[in-house]
């Protein structure tokens, strides 16, 4: 398949563009809801609205009322999250725990995808237990419990976990905490008894919790998957939050990079635009070619993903370690060539810096990516 | 079964039955390469072989039209052949600038004529070419190039002096920037064509940090050349030389090249990791080539569709070149002081050092990194006055 969008893809893209650049604006959603202390970070009109084109739905089966894409897809929407920082529960939602639930009893999806698709629902995914993305280990347990299980432990930094209406939540039920084995997905209810959350804000203005599970009781129907065998189910969902953030961060790292060379076009000193420049413009180019082969590296991930190629865990860390290191540049030359302005908190470009950083965490940062290259790799 | 489907197959029968398998081992070096022309030693029969049987069926050249000697294959068939090659580890039957550089140019500015003649011959293997660009005094500056070529009626009387002329000791015939008016800069070269054995050529090998010579200087002393054998308009070279500097630098990126999925990480883990700050370094290092073979799959996926912007080569020639450095740092550091050996066998001949030498010029030849960063700048990003 070429690495580039077909016509329908290419139509996505101009319908996902448009929306955010206009009803997912800066100015309108982000700042918005920054400047309004929200609790959540983001507005539920904008959920509904991402319902109404269908979304929320994009890699939920035809069968389960979804549209029924792909990776490639999903992603598009991304993209056009990032260049705009859109805040909105897509990610953890509609890409990560939607991906669980294609893997759920048609129980659990009757349960939760109609909330999802129409954008009344939030879903939050709860798997690191620690600052740093660590997958490998997972200390909370579940126990059997009466016709289900007791789920005990804690969970750091669940991205949307205060706004979530479910939390998939990555327990052991079996063997030592850095076992591969003996992990099961469960559907965990925002009203659980012996659930609780402290929010934080995080740097990006977004919400996260640090979730702590004292006991709570969940019915065997509330298991994703197997039990003791959802590492398998585990490691989609982390592919798909790990390809998905990639892409949204080869969306910060253009709207960064649009910003920098129109301000280079613009911006006077020393009697001449500071575009024409040549340490400037040498910069700006070679920004330009790590940006582009992060998006080539993006779109190969999404298609390997998508065509359930032995592959695509290889290409998946390399496309959220290189998106993760082009963005990251992108939004530190971003801030630097704007000079005194890129320091503001009126100019946009810091915000770019600031939701980069965020990103680069998200379901492992470019050095964890790499690392799990060179694993992957045989050394 | 597709129409693609069937092709594949029939690909696939014809390379298990005809390529030999000596040449289904990996290349080593240059050496192993096939470059045709008329003083080319084959280095074993199987070379011999290989290039007869893809030249009959068009292979080497695929996507070039049947009557200038290709199969005619579309942009999916090669794709497919390429992949069917890779599958089996197969080397390329035939490697020369004729393919990558001067057979491009000429299906786009050749008359029918020289077409049929010239592509065939490089098709074949028949005729090795090398490129006459750089001068000593002109080389990122290539427009100010001297060497002058004087208009005698029929034919041109040639005199000059061109550099880092790739194996011109090796080559048959020359395509050649030549300046046929003194007064206009960019439209004042033309494209010439002419045998290396015509009267007044001759070739003095440069002897390289590498201790090798891959290039030459090459010395032009009265010589001439009949004025059927230029290709495009008099005086517009410049726009076949800029067309053609695309191919070059799209094959110094190393894009679409053969096996860059075998990570270095993995090469060196072989014969013991033990440092885990180089190793830390190899993880970035694979991460990057990683990334830049999906680069190279997307620009050649977009070339066939006319979507790859026209300046994109430029990019991809640095960032190939910068990454190709630093493959060949990290393989000396892997290696230790056994990467340091320049004679004994064991090193074949000091190959990585020799190699990794060699690398230094990938971002200066074809263009150097700093133009191709002024080429984006200017006609990518579209900053002012670059």
């Amino acid at each position: 398949m070429p690495l580039y969008h077909t016509d329908d893809q290419a139509m996505l893209a101009d319908t996902a563009r448009q929306f955010m650049a206009g009803e997912g604006a800066i100015a309108k959603q982000l700042r918005h809801w920054r400047d309004t202390n929200c609790k959540d970070g983001f507005g539920h009109g904008l959920w509904k609205q991402f319902a109404e084109l269908g979304f929320t739905g994009i890699l939920v089966d035809e069968a389960d009322g979804g549209m029924g894409m792909g990776h490639v897809e999903a992603g598009i929407v991304l993209e056009e999250i990032g260049r705009n920082l859109t805040p909105s529960p897509f990610l953890t939602s509609s890409v990560m725990a939607a991906t669980a639930l294609g893997g759920a009893s048609a129980e659990l999806k009757g349960r939760y995808l109609p909330g999802l698709l129409a954008g009344d629902s939030v879903f939050a995914v709860a798997i690191d237990e620690g600052p740093k993305h660590r997958p490998e280990r997972i200390a909370t347990r579940a126990q059997r419990a009466g016709n289900g299980f007791s789920i005990s432990g804690a969970k750091a930094f669940v991205v949307h976990g205060g706004s979530a209406d479910m939390l998939v939540v990555a327990a052991r039920t079996a063997g030592a905490d850095d076992d591969a084995d003996g992990i099961t997905l469960f559907a965990v209810p925002k009203d659980a008894a012996g659930l609780s959350q402290d929010a934080v804000r995080l740097v990006d203005s977004s919400m996260a919790t640090h979730v702590r599970l004292d006991n709570v009781a969940v019915d065997a129907d509330a298991v994703i998957g197997e039990v003791d065998g959802g590492r398998e189910l585990l490691g989609r969902m982390l592919n798909a939050g790990r390809v998905g953030a990639a892409a949204e961060s080869v969306g910060v790292a253009g709207g960064a990079f649009d910003m920098t060379t129109t301000y280079l076009k613009q911006r006077k000193q020393f009697g001449r635009l500071i575009g024409e420049f040549q340490a400037l413009q040498h910069r700006a180019a070679h920004l330009y070619s790590e940006l582009e082969i992060a998006r080539a590296t993006v779109i190969k991930a999404q298609q390997l993903l998508d065509a359930g190629s032995d592959k695509a865990d290889l290409m998946v860390s390399v496309a959220k370690a290189k998106a993760g290191k082009a963005a990251a540049l992108a939004v530190k030359e971003g801030v630097q060539m704007h000079g005194g302005i890129g320091m503001t908190d009126e100019y946009d470009i810091g915000l770019y810096m600031k939701r980069d950083r965020a990103l680069a965490e998200f379901m492992g940062d470019l050095h964890y990516h790499a690392d799990r290259v060179a694993r992957m790799s045989g050394y | 079964m597709t129409d693609l489907d069937a092709f594949r197959a029939e690909i696939r029968a014809w390379l298990e039955e005809n390529c030999p398998p000596e040449m289904r081992e990996p290349v080593r070096g240059d050496d192993d390469l096939c470059w045709g022309g008329r003083k080319f030693q084959f280095k074993n029969e199987a070379q011999k072989l290989w290039l007869e049987r893809c030249a009959a069926k068009g292979y080497t050249v695929p996507e070039w039209p049947t009557p200038y000697g290709g199969a005619g294959m579309n942009a999916a068939q090669a794709k497919i052949w390429r992949e069917e090659m890779h599958r089996i580890n197969a080397r390329p039957p035939l490697s020369s600038f004729g393919i990558w550089m001067l057979g491009p140019a000429l299906l786009k500015f050749g008359t029918e004529e020289q077409k049929v003649h010239y592509l065939n011959q490089i098709a074949r293997g028949e005729i090795r070419w090398c490129q006459g660009y750089s001068e000593p005094g002109s080389g990122s500056d290539l427009v100010s190039l001297q060497t002058y070529g004087e208009d005698k009626g029929d034919h041109w009387v040639v005199n000059g002096q061109k550099i880092w002329t790739s194996y011109a000791n090796k080559a048959d015939w020359i395509f050649c920037l030549v300046r046929t008016d003194k007064a206009n800069k960019y439209q004042g070269i033309s494209f010439l064509l002419f045998d290396m054995e015509s009267p007044g050529v001759s070739t003095k090998p440069i002897l390289l940090i590498s201790g090798n010579s891959p290039f030459c200087e090459t010395f032009f002393d009265n010589v001439k050349v009949p004025k059927h054998q230029i290709v495009g308009e008099l005086n517009r070279g410049w726009d076949v030389a800029k067309y053609l500097l695309g191919h070059e630098r799209e094959m110094i990126s190393g894009a679409g090249g053969n096996d860059r999925l075998n990570t270095i990480g993995a090469v060196l883990a072989r014969s013991g990791l033990e440092d885990p700050v180089l190793r830390a370094e190899l993880a970035m290092f694979d991460v990057d080539a990683l990334a830049f073979s999906a680069m190279g799959e997307k620009f050649l996926d977009e070339i066939k569709v006319g979507k790859a912007h026209p300046a994109q080569p430029n990019m991809m020639k640095y960032a190939g070149t910068e990454l190709n450095k630093r493959r060949y740092e990290l393989l000396m550091a892997g290696g230790g002081s056994a990467a340091l050996e320049w004679e004994s066998e064991a090193s074949d001949g000091g190959s990585r050092a020799r190699a990794w030498l060699r690398t230094k010029a990938n971002s200066i030849e074809g263009g150097t990194s700093e133009v191709m960063l002024n080429v984006i700048a200017k006609r990518i990003l579209d900053l002012p006055g670059a």
